[in-house]
């Protein structure tokens, strides 16, 4: 593989687990826009495990997802208590806040960044990317994916149904803070170099574009979003500020044609050639209901 | 939801508000008092830069009140004000108008604003009424909106350039009070911004059209079951956008005599601040949101640096939300409503 296309595949991979970061708590009606601020914890905190010298290199990364799982649990608390704009608002000024500190704390480099001595290859951020997109697949078929689904449909009926809303919605952003943190830690691995200025706003804003212009209603969504919008732009080889004009008004018109985003639970339930999950059934007072 | 109550209307319980601005006002007064000359100084830098923050805040609060929208486009109808009128200078287009060049690009500027705002409302409410009835479909127009940020940033950085350029206005008069340096141009940009948010008060509470927007703030299907029609009145509200942001950008680009294409950002996240420590929805806590905001920043750096300033700003803010998610005056219901 030439080196041009392997840098797309490992970008591919990095924005696709960070994606799939931001998914499990869009999926749970959480929008995240401060998720560049997970994904520097994460990042960071791999680079100075593997700057303590941690054998082998590849341990930092389950100690990296620790620290950014135990930051989106910690965080979770208090921004829960918020919703909807006021919830976008207090994540979005989570990110500006760890970029924020990053840049003033000498111990992480500030400005200047950090160099990662430990390098990890292409292989090992694919496999990262296969276990992101497997382990959302899997929660999302699970009765915890259900309920995550439940609560972004109606919160106030999925607590009547029975699901604890709270504590749901506190396991997505440790989940989800989790994911991130792998993202940022195989970024630091791979690239053998962070800054804080790398995990900055717009990289927040346009995760969550992948992932809402994807679709939050299914795990297919964020696959597609970030495959189209890493892969799309790559072959047209459209220059610079080109591209993000082409960019927006894809969004723009994306918004007005197909708000729910690319994948949606039907589009998934045709191609499956199966009864979509809710059918109508006819019921006739005064007999039993037949199959 | 009743956002209704935050937009426009008077207060409720004036004292605990009154009590707010008191401590703040103190909280300066003593800085003043311990810090002397210099510390004056900052603060009065501090107001004026707060006067643009306020301006914008008040653009962003009157669209989240009204449509529950966070209105990304905010930041980019600052900058094409700013850039469109350094552009038509540049080009050489304002030969006709003589020493008055400067100010008939920034009302052109502020014009062109104010119809991209147009724009961004076709696509971001008239095209979009459709509901869909999930958590995430309050992200649809910010989506949008966040849509047109690229497109209008990027074409801007294509006709005109990514450089930072000077936009000079043949005036400088510095008043000397008390010892202390105040620029003309920026008492004028403070005495701008709270007549203009002044008036629009006015509106909102005094007129049909206030009414409208207030019913609509309230809930938009019985609005327009009331009579009140919503596809008229929303692109008033855009309008107003446009020109509170087209406002501020002419005073920053008269005072500090700057444009870039990305000034807008650093203001429009200042902005967003202000709105959400002073209340989403509320014009008089966006007002002493912007204020505090600039006030923040100027002494801020002065005391700890320039790198300081976001955290501090940003860290306040979470403290804010996370204590107190309505903000300083805002209304409970604001911003935990779905629509």
């Amino acid at each position: 593989m030439s080196g041009y296309a392997s840098g797309i595949v490992a970008i591919l991979c990095i924005n696709l687990i960070f994606a799939y970061a931001v998914f499990i708590t869009a999926a749970a009606g959480q929008l995240n826009l401060g998720a560049a601020g997970f994904q520097a914890v994460g990042a960071y905190a791999a680079a100075s495990f593997s700057n303590l010298g941690w054998t082998p290199g590849w341990a930092t990364i389950p100690a990296a997802m620790a620290v950014s799982g135990l930051t989106g649990f910690l965080l979770a608390f208090p921004v829960l208590r918020t919703k909807g704009v006021y919830m976008v608002l207090a994540t979005f000024a989570f990110g500006e806040v760890v970029s924020g500190i990053l840049l003033q704390t000498s111990l992480f480099g500030g400005a200047m960044g950090m160099v990662v001595p430990d390098y990890l290859p292409l292989s090992s951020l694919v496999a990262g990317a296969v276990f992101a997109t497997l382990l959302v697949f899997f929660l999302m078929a699970t009765r915890f994916g259900l309920a995550l689904r439940a609560i972004h449909d109606d919160d106030l009926v999925a607590t009547v149904m029975g699901v604890n809303v709270r504590a749901m919605q506190v396991a997505v952003f440790t989940i989800g803070g989790a994911l991130a943190g792998l993202s940022g830690a195989l970024y630091a691995h791979h690239f053998s170099f962070v800054e804080a200025q790398y995990f900055n706003s717009t990289l927040s804003i346009f995760v969550l574009l992948f992932v809402l212009i994807g679709g939050t209603q299914t795990a297919w969504g964020p696959l597609a979003g970030s495959l189209f919008f890493t892969l799309v732009p790559e072959t047209l080889r459209i220059g610079g500020s080109w591209r993000f004009v082409i960019f927006g008004a894809a969004i723009v018109l994306m918004m007005v044609v197909r708000p729910e985003g690319m994948i949606t639970r039907t589009l998934v339930a045709r191609f499956r050639r199966r009864p979509a999950a809710v059918k109508p059934v006819a019921i006739t007072v005064g007999e039993p209901h037949v199959r | 939801m009743t956002n209704a109550t935050a937009i426009g209307a008077p207060m409720k319980s004036i004292t605990t508000k009154a009590l707010v601005v008191v401590v703040i006002a103190a909280v300066f007064a003593l800085a003043i008092a311990l810090g002397g000359r210099v510390i004056a100084q900052q603060i009065v830098s501090g107001l004026m830069l707060g006067a643009i923050y306020l301006t914008v805040a008040v653009a962003f609060t009157l669209t989240i009140g009204v449509l529950n929208f966070l209105n990304f486009t905010i930041p980019s109808l600052f900058m094409l004000t700013g850039m469109i009128a350094w552009g038509l200078r540049e080009k050489g287009l304002l030969g006709f108008a003589g020493g008055w060049a400067w100010l008939v690009a920034l009302i052109a500027g502020v014009v062109v604003a104010t119809a991209a705002s147009l724009v961004v409302e076709r696509f971001t409410f008239r095209y979009l009424k459709t509901r869909h009835g999930d958590a995430t479909e309050h992200a649809i127009p910010l989506v949008s909106s966040l849509g047109f940020l690229l497109i209008f940033e990027h074409l801007v950085i294509l006709t005109l350039g990514s450089e930072s350029q000077r936009f000079s206005v043949p005036f400088k008069a510095d008043i000397h009070l008390f010892g202390l340096v105040i620029g003309a141009p920026q008492l004028v940009s403070l005495g701008c911004a709270l007549l203009v948010v002044a008036a629009l008060t006015f509106v909102l509470k005094h007129t049909r059209m206030g009414r409208a927007l207030r019913t609509i703030a309230e809930n938009p299907e019985i609005a327009s079951l009331l009579g009140v029609e919503v596809t008229r009145v929303v692109p008033v509200l855009f309008l107003l956008t446009g020109l509170l942001c087209g406002l501020a950008a002419a005073l920053f680009t008269v005072n500090y005599g700057d444009v870039s294409p990305f000034m807008g950002d650093h203001v429009g996240s200042k902005a967003i601040a202000a709105m959400v420590l002073g209340g989403i929805g509320s014009i008089w806590g966006a007002i002493l949101g912007g204020l505090v905001v600039g006030l923040t920043e100027t002494l801020s750096i002065h005391f700890f640096g320039g790198d300081s300033v976001e955290m501090i700003i940003w860290g306040l803010l979470l403290i804010v939300i996370i204590v107190r998610p309505r903000g300083l005056f805002g209304a409970v219901a604001v911003g935990k409503g779905k629509l």
